[in-house]
């Protein structure tokens, strides 16, 4: 069986939170972090903005779950899963910076090296508003945190693994997010964009 | 037409326009417009980018120690050079002290982030502006371990390693449009390397795509975890317990000895593989000197790597602390972060709003107010600028200015005020470069001298991660563990009013954080970054920026192609909005060309 040889596992959500929906793949993980208990196999991490440094991580995962904000053209918050091949991956030379490292390069890093995950799936949302510095997530983004969740749980099952929701949501410290940054700190101090 | 700038550059817009836009979803970002003349020499360029609208509207009222946290934020690239900024303007504001050992893993980790970037900004932005990868695959892979084995004694250079090498990147190659490698200017006339020098090139791009995650894992070591390291106010949040029985994720003598590994291992790759490659691309490209722009006439440092803690004085910065102007080496003038007549902000051509336009404002009173408007000369529409007006506003980047002068940051720069204070670290090995590739010191002044001198300081940081990483180990068995200085945490003790800035060296350039806060909460807080300074438009003299003074007089092969500009915009290692993860369903075009 193919799902018995899937050791790693890693569910990462990368993203900007600091600019409105591009926060989506990262509040996305840390929900999840916070309501469901996952086996020791499963990685859960907030990538953030990170290119290369995520290289590691993913070369390391036999099958990998991405949260992200991907702009697909579709009306604002719907979700769209695709798959393996379907997820592009190349290396962009005519890049204008280092800070452009998408995680499509990511992913053609990892296949350079030879170590790309026999698994992979790409969960992504529809954003509204990317260009509202310092905004919060809009609400049919925010809307679609709950529904990616389910997404994933259902990625995770066909796997062979399955997310356990906790009794209690974790609490403050035990959050992925920290000084400030979880969502309900965040957006306590941010205006939505007018 | 020609206007002279004040800063000494001919400007003439009358000819074909060329514009290079990234296709990002974020509007403005980095975009150069250049205009050429009848031979296709740049004769007047225009940047224009998206940086973050004022940190200050997400910080205010916030807790003073979590700001590192949000800055941190800001950028996936620079994460923790602006977490050790933040916490040293907090430090600074509030007058806490940290232990020595704090110093030391902060140098560390900040030594380890400049090794970091420097090889991957080389290898995997920087590389395939110089190596043609589709040329590699012609190479004879005996001739390229020949030329490989002529240069370095780096184990990895058999002909059957690059015979396999050519194997595999046929493979990728083939795998449809170039695979991996689509989207570039393959076999464009400014490619000047013979395919074996391509071919090694490219094995050390894989290479160092495999160390670069070695190196990062001093990061999870010291920071407790990666992506994204935890920093503290007052120290740094590990603890140190070299026994190994103590809390968990304490520095026992295990990690460190693994940190000193990695050390060894970077200083190596480094020598043996970074150096020697810049030094042998280089020597292909010897006649193209373009790009010194403003290299050559002013340039600044903060300075960083304090030897002692706490001191953050020129004497005790290991990386320099100066300003040159005018090209005049012979005086380094000294830089006052306090001081409002020194660093000021100008937006005559930004996109911000200011009470008196004519004068800069220092970040302690920083405002950021958008006010987006195109020049009357502008061409298209706010939502499609076809073309940017340079004589109106035409930026979101600020103009920031040292006592009203355009400066350019980052290694060259510091490298420049090192050699001009006869510091042998810093001359010595760019005098043994230029003697090898027989150029005179006035060569450093170009695309080429940026990118030897990020490879010289790679070398020259990873040694001195070596030297802190010694003292830190010497401090612990003498017995001294503290890595913390509580003393001020708690806010009860704190003034009701108190300000500070924090400085470093980032990889690309200086980099300062100014807070001021009031009754325990962040009143205001700005920052000015590297490619504020690089990337910056004219200020209300007409000085113009770095960016735009590197692409002067630079003879473009095909402005369809404008491989010369990124060339020498890369050179930079410039800094976005980091906000360009986003994916698009099919692989992007990085970059639209437009010549009119």
């Amino acid at each position: 069986m193919a799902e018995a040889k899937l050791e790693r596992i890693l569910v990462l959500g990368i993203g900007n939170i600091l600019w409105a929906d591009e926060g989506f793949g990262v509040r996305v993980v840390e929900e999840f972090h916070r309501r469901y208990a996952v086996p020791d196999n499963v990685t859960i991490l907030d990538g953030g903005t990170q290119g290369l440094y995520l290289v590691n991580y993913v070369e390391e995962a036999d099958g990998l779950i991405v949260f992200d904000a991907i702009d697909y053209g579709l009306a604002p918050g719907e979700l769209k899963l695709v798959r393996d091949d379907e997820v592009p991956r190349f290396t962009g030379a005519k890049k204008m910076s280092l800070h452009q490292t998408g995680f499509q390069e990511v992913l053609s890093a990892a296949d350079l090296l030879g170590r790309y995950p026999q698994r992979l799936a790409l969960i992504g949302c529809q954003p509204l508003d990317l260009e509202d510095w310092g905004g919060p997530l809009t609400a049919p983004v925010r809307a679609q945190i709950a529904p990616a969740i389910e997404l994933a749980c259902a990625v995770l099952a066909e796997w062979g693994v399955s997310a356990v929701l906790r009794p209690e949501p974790l609490a403050g410290d035990a959050r992925l997010l920290a000084n400030d940054l979880d969502h309900a700190s965040y957006e306590l101090h941010v205006d939505p964009a007018e | 037409m020609g206007i002279q700038t004040p800063n000494g550059f001919n400007l003439d817009n009358s000819g074909k326009r060329v514009v290079v836009d990234p296709l990002t979803r974020i509007e403005g970002h980095l975009r150069v417009e250049v205009n050429v003349d009848s031979n296709n020499v740049i004769r007047n360029a225009v940047s224009t980018g998206t940086m973050w609208r004022g940190i200050e509207t997400i910080l205010r009222n916030r807790d003073p120690r979590d700001a590192w946290a949000f800055t941190e934020r800001i950028c996936g690239v620079c994460t923790g050079t602006h977490a050790l900024t933040s916490v040293r303007a907090v430090e600074n504001a509030l007058g806490i002290m940290i232990p020595d050992n704090a110093n030391s893993i902060r140098n560390i980790m900040q030594l380890c982030l400049q090794v970091h970037d420097h090889l991957v900004h080389f290898y995997h932005l920087h590389a395939l502006d110089w190596v043609d990868v589709v040329s590699a695959l012609k190479a004879d892979p005996k001739a390229t371990s020949a030329l490989a084995q002529s240069i370095s004694d780096w184990p990895l250079s058999s002909p059957g390693y690059f015979k396999d090498l050519q194997i595999r990147l046929t493979k990728f190659v083939e795998s449809g449009q170039l695979g991996p490698f689509k989207n570039a200017y393959w076999g464009h006339a400014a490619y000047k390397l013979p395919p074996e020098a391509n071919l090694m090139a490219v094995a050390h791009y894989l290479e160092a795509l495999d160390f670069q995650k070695e190196i990062v894992k001093i990061h999870t070591i010291y920071g407790g975890k990666n992506p994204h390291p935890n920093w503290l106010v007052g120290g740094v949040p590990c603890a140190v317990n070299v026994d190994g029985t103590g809390a968990v994720g304490a520095i026992n003598m295990e990690r460190l000895n693994l940190v000193s590994s990695i050390i060894d291992r970077s200083i190596e790759f480094v020598q043996k593989v970074y150096l020697p490659d810049v030094v042998a691309i280089g020597s292909f490209y010897k006649d193209w000197l373009y790009g010194g722009g403003l290299s050559g006439k002013s340039v600044m440092s903060y300075g960083d790597i304090p030897e002692n803690a706490n001191d953050y004085s020129a004497r005790n910065l290991k990386l320099p602390r100066g300003v040159i102007l005018n090209g005049n080496l012979n005086e380094v003038l000294p830089i006052d972060h306090g001081d409002p007549e020194q660093i000021q902000e100008f937006v005559t051509h930004s996109w911000y709003k200011y009470p008196d336009e004519s004068k800069g404002l220092h970040p302690w009173d920083g405002v950021t107010e958008p006010n987006y408007q195109l020049g009357p000369n502008a061409k298209g529409t706010k939502t499609d600028i076809k073309e940017l007006d340079e004589g109106g506003k035409y930026s979101w980047i600020k103009a920031p200015r040292w006592r009203g002068n355009a400066v350019e940051v980052g290694p060259l720069a510091r490298y420049i005020i090192g050699y001009a204070q006869n510091r042998p670290e810093f001359k010595e090995p760019t005098d043994k470069l230029l003697k090898t590739l027989n150029l005179p010191m006035t060569a450093l002044f170009s695309t080429l001298g940026r990118t030897a001198a990020r490879a010289l300081e790679c070398d020259w940081a990873a040694t001195q991660m070596r030297y802190f990483q010694d003292k830190l180990v010497a401090r612990i068995k003498a017995g001294d563990s503290s890595t913390a200085n509580v003393e001020k945490w708690k806010p009860e003790g704190w003034p009701k009013e108190a300000k500070g800035y924090g400085f470093t060296e980032a990889p690309r350039g200086a980099l300062a954080h100014w807070i001021k806060i009031k009754d325990t909460k962040i009143d205001n807080y700005q920052c000015v970054v590297p490619t504020t300074w690089n990337g910056s438009p004219r200020d209300p003299k007409g000085n113009i920026g770095a960016f735009e003074a590197s692409l002067m007089d630079t003879p473009m092969a095909d402005p369809e192609k404008p491989l010369e500009i990124l060339r020498t915009i890369h050179s930079f290692d410039p800094c976005l909005a980091c906000s360009t993860h986003v994916m698009s369903p099919d692989g992007q075009e990085m970059a639209t060309v437009k010549v009119r």
